[in-house]
């Protein structure tokens, strides 16, 4: 019986006492406890838990197994980005806010960018290929940051399967981010004015396989789980929020549409040309985890139609410029790794040292110094797997942003944990948790 | 072009006529580099720039921003609407902080405005801009009527103190909290106003911007690279 | 510690060194403490396609008390460093550090307010993986290495005479910054 393990002792304080927890010593916990048997016991499910879905820390008061109170405590991940995008230009702005929610990074960069270009005032001069590849790239996001839901989701009560098989299909999407960014995580592909690189030769037939290869393995989890007797229980009526509730706590994307309420920017107040994709918003209307669940398998399904449809009108836009034509504004080469290895564009620098003094002085000028935005602010809103994404910017004329907020959709979602868990089990609280799939980058930015 | 034109601004001038908004000066950039006094030989140290934000729009306002903005003045009278800014395709109010609470319910419950979502508050710190220095910026939108409206409050930082509408959006219980962590906007009858993402006893407010970056020095083998918020950078 | 920990320097000790080495080396369980983009990462590296179950790695253990390697997986804030330390502590012993990415290992892109500039500030690291985030292949990458020394870790009076040696040379080693002349 160790009593001597500093973390283990029992201290007093204005609550009452307080007993941490680390086995061989429920003795004397039930001795402390028997001396007022009436008072209430508080559990932290600490930053450091394999389920709660990433530093979030749960602080639960108990009756039994029933939760009485529940609390959330944030904050663990908190980087500064917002205030560190303050000193850097617009486009390195783009690498630091991609990492906010990191499995959406392409979200997170298109809401920057969309704020970005509408402060520029050309939101209409994107080109079109531009478009397609940023609908291209989120909606694979879409299709990756589900998987990693639902597979850290099927982990968190039990279903090791899921996980293995989530990770598995996320692979395949990350291979083709690898392909067409160069990076599986972290982009900072879309950028102010459009993308950042062409598509490489050979992508859209490596996107058609991925295609077909997720058209394959997609139903597997519909098979594995939809009619699962141990997921249903686990499931149904679990985290219940209904639409009132999602009204009041400003809960959007996956737990919103839950309801019965089929409420999607892509639809609603679209961007990035998605008026003009064939897609449906899945909806289910029993505002509980497994509606949530089953909407976002539905979502991923949906999300390769629109890949597909993307992939078709790319494969006719050859050689289109990626970039806005304004070259005070467009990042100016398209880097290739060459034969040293090294990352370079021997067009481009033929172009500026031989042929163009401006092409030189525009590049020299947007790598150092960067594009000046005219002062304003703009807030601009997608939907993101998680809900509504929105990206707050104020300019003040020059070249970095003087304040960028993001209005994280992880964030105001988990404002719903303790609605959701108060008079439930323990166990759902994990559930509950899972299903509105908070990304604690986001949460904390 | 004379020094005190503000520049960077799409379609404006300072004086303002009748179609275009009068710029709101907010400060005052000096320099290009950040170098001051004799060490600047390269001359750029003469520029002046304004920041001039989009400042108010005249009557009329286009599309539907007229008869929101019509609404809400019969609603609440005169006195709260303290400014009404067009620019970029978005409808921005600037409300007086005592009358933020009246005009947020209006907004939320009259059929013809109907914003019931909130996206949240964000903080921005113009430190120049004596009297107004804080200012919380309310996003909501209306899934009635698809279209969205940004609020702007504004208080001095000597009285930083706004009104929390927690009880109209229960939505922006966390959003308040966060800008109170990080700007020291103090919103009166929050149900909770702590702090949210930094520890709970941490010391000032982290993006106002008078609050350093607070990297620390880069080294390398006999050279150093200084934090981004003090190293020489273009203005 | 165990009846290892006291055997005379000799013969002995080295054989039981290689014997217990490669016991650690082969079974190390690494605790869950995915913090960030990095926790990702090193998801999939326990995931089907990168397997670190060949490296008997799989087994990541919720309760620090249960872990061997404690993967610092990601940014650690202000607020989240006495965790660290907290876990670190509760660990047994032996017990190891990755420092896994660029924001563990040195505060990353992040030189501000809320990151604590490397996590050796807080615990003290054996490995450190560079990358944002680092390709499980370079995690599994780092875990060899890591294999290979704790392959070659000493025990007993070794490790003794091993500490003792090192210290003196971290005593008396230039800082960095004063390394002068070798900027290239």
């Amino acid at each position: 019986m160790t009593t001597t393990d500093p973390y283990a002792t029992t201290r007093d304080t204005t609550e009452g006492k307080v007993f941490t927890v680390t086995g061989q010593d429920w003795d004397s916990v039930v001795a402390g406890l028997g001396e007022e048997p009436e008072e209430r016991v508080v559990v932290n499910m600490g930053p450091q838990h394999p389920s709660t879905h990433g530093v979030l820390r749960l602080i639960l008061e108990l009756d039994g197994e029933t939760v009485t109170e529940a609390r959330c405590g944030i904050g663990y991940l908190h980087t500064g980005i917002e205030k560190n995008m303050e000193f850097r230009s617009w486009t390195q702005g783009v690498t630091f806010c991609t990492r906010m929610d990191y499995l959406s990074p392409f979200y997170n960069e298109a809401a920057y960018c969309l704020a970005v270009e509408r402060l520029l005032g050309i939101e209409d001069q994107i080109p079109e290929k531009a478009n397609l590849m940023r609908v291209l790239l989120m909606e694979l996001n879409r299709i990756s940051s589900h998987l990693v839901c639902i597979a850290t989701g099927g982990m968190e009560i039990g279903a090791l399967t899921v996980m293995t098989i989530g990770f598995r299909e996320r692979e395949m999407t990350l291979d083709l981010f690898e392909l067409i960014t160069g990076l599986r995580m972290n982009h900072a592909f879309i950028r102010p004015g459009g993308v950042a690189q062409d598509l490489p030769p050979g992508a859209l037939d490596k996107i058609r396989e991925y295609i077909t290869w997720m058209n394959k393995h997609l139903p597997e989890y519909a098979e594995l789980c939809n009619a699962n007797p141990i997921f249903k229980a686990r499931l149904e009526n679990v985290g219940y929020l209904d639409l009132a509730g999602c009204m009041a706590l400003g809960i959007s994307g996956p737990p919103l549409r839950a309801t019965g309420y089929g409420h999607d920017l892509r639809k609603t107040q679209p961007y990035c040309g998605y008026e003009t994709y064939d897609f449906d918003v899945p909806v289910w209307d029993t505002a509980d985890s497994y509606g949530r669940f089953r909407i976002r398998l539905q979502e991923m399904h949906e999300s390769l139609k629109i890949v597909e449809q993307c992939a078709d009108r790319l494969a006719k836009l050859e050689g289109e410029p990626v970039m806005v034509a304004d070259k005070k504004i467009g990042w100016p080469s398209q880097l290739a790794v060459g034969t040293d290895g090294m990352g370079n564009s021997l067009d481009h620098i033929k172009h500026i040292m031989g042929e163009s003094m401006e092409a030189l002085i525009h590049h020299f000028k947007l790598v150092t110094e960067g594009f000046r935005v005219p002062a304003g602010q703009a807030y601009v809103a997608i939907e993101s797997p998680r809900g509504e994404l929105g990206c707050h910017l104020v300019s003040d004329g020059g070249t970095k942003p003087y304040r960028a907020h993001f209005r994280d959709p992880s964030f105001a979602n988990l404002q719903a944990m303790p609605i959701m868990c108060e008079g439930g089990q323990v166990a759902d609280v994990i559930v509950a948790v899972a299903s509105l799939d908070p990304v604690m980058g986001g949460v904390d930015r | 072009m004379s020094d005190t034109q503000p520049e960077n601004l799409p379609a404006t001038s300072a004086a303002g006529d009748a179609q275009t908004p009068a710029a709101e000066v907010v400060d005052q950039r000096q320099g290009m580099f950040g170098v001051r006094g004799t060490g600047d030989t390269s001359g750029f140290g003469g520029l002046r720039r304004q920041v001039a934000l989009p400042g108010g729009t005249p009557k009329p306002y286009g599309s539907w921003y007229d008869g929101a903005t019509d609404r809400l003045e019969g609603l609440v009278g005169d006195g709260a609407i303290e400014k009404v800014v067009v620019d970029r395709n978005e409808l921005t109010l600037h409300i007086a902080r005592e009358r933020l609470v009246e005009v947020a319910k209006h907004l939320r419950d009259d059929e013809g405005l109907r914003f019931e979502f909130c996206s949240g508050v964000s903080g921005v710190h113009y430190p120049n801009e004596t009297g107004r220095e804080l200012h919380a910026v309310y996003h909501l939108l209306s899934m009635t009527h698809n279209r969205r409206i940004r609020v702007e409050v504004s208080c001095p930082d000597a009285d930083p103190h706004i009104p929390s509408i927690v009880s109209i959006y229960p939505a922006n219980d966390w959003h308040e909290r966060e800008t109170w962590d990080f700007f020291g906007i103090i919103f009166d009858g929050h149900p909770a106003l702590t702090r949210i993402q930094m520890p709970d006893d941490w010391p000032g407010h982290p993006q106002r911007k008078d609050y350093p970056l607070g990297g620390i020095d880069v080294e390398y083998k006999g050279a150093v690279i200084p934090p981004p918020d003090t190293r020489r950078s273009y203005n | 510690m165990g009846v290892e920990e006291q055997l005379p320097a000799g013969v002995l000790l080295t054989t039981i060194e290689g014997l217990s080495g490669y016991m650690r080396k082969a079974s190390l369980w690494p605790a869950t403490f995915g913090l960030a983009c990095c926790a990702i990462e090193m998801m999939t590296t326990g995931a089907p396609r990168y397997d670190a179950a060949r490296f008997g790695m799989e087994v990541f253990r919720a309760s620090p008390r249960q872990a061997d390697l404690m993967i610092v997986a990601g940014r650690v804030s202000q607020k989240m460093a006495p965790v660290v330390r907290q876990i670190y502590d509760q660990m047994a012993n032996p017990k190891w550090v990755l420092a896994m990415g660029v924001c563990a290992s040195s505060g990353g892109m992040f030189n501000n307010y809320a990151i604590v500039q490397g996590v050796d500030h807080v615990v003290p690291v054996d490995m450190y993986l560079p990358g944002c985030p680092p390709r499980p292949e370079m995690l599994l990458d780092a875990f060899l290495k890591l294999h290979d020394d704790i392959q070659h870790g000493k025990l007993g009076a070794h490790k003794k005479a091993l500490q003792t040696e090192r210290e003196e040379a971290a005593l008396t080693a230039a800082p960095t910054i004063e390394m002068k002349g070798l900027l290239r």
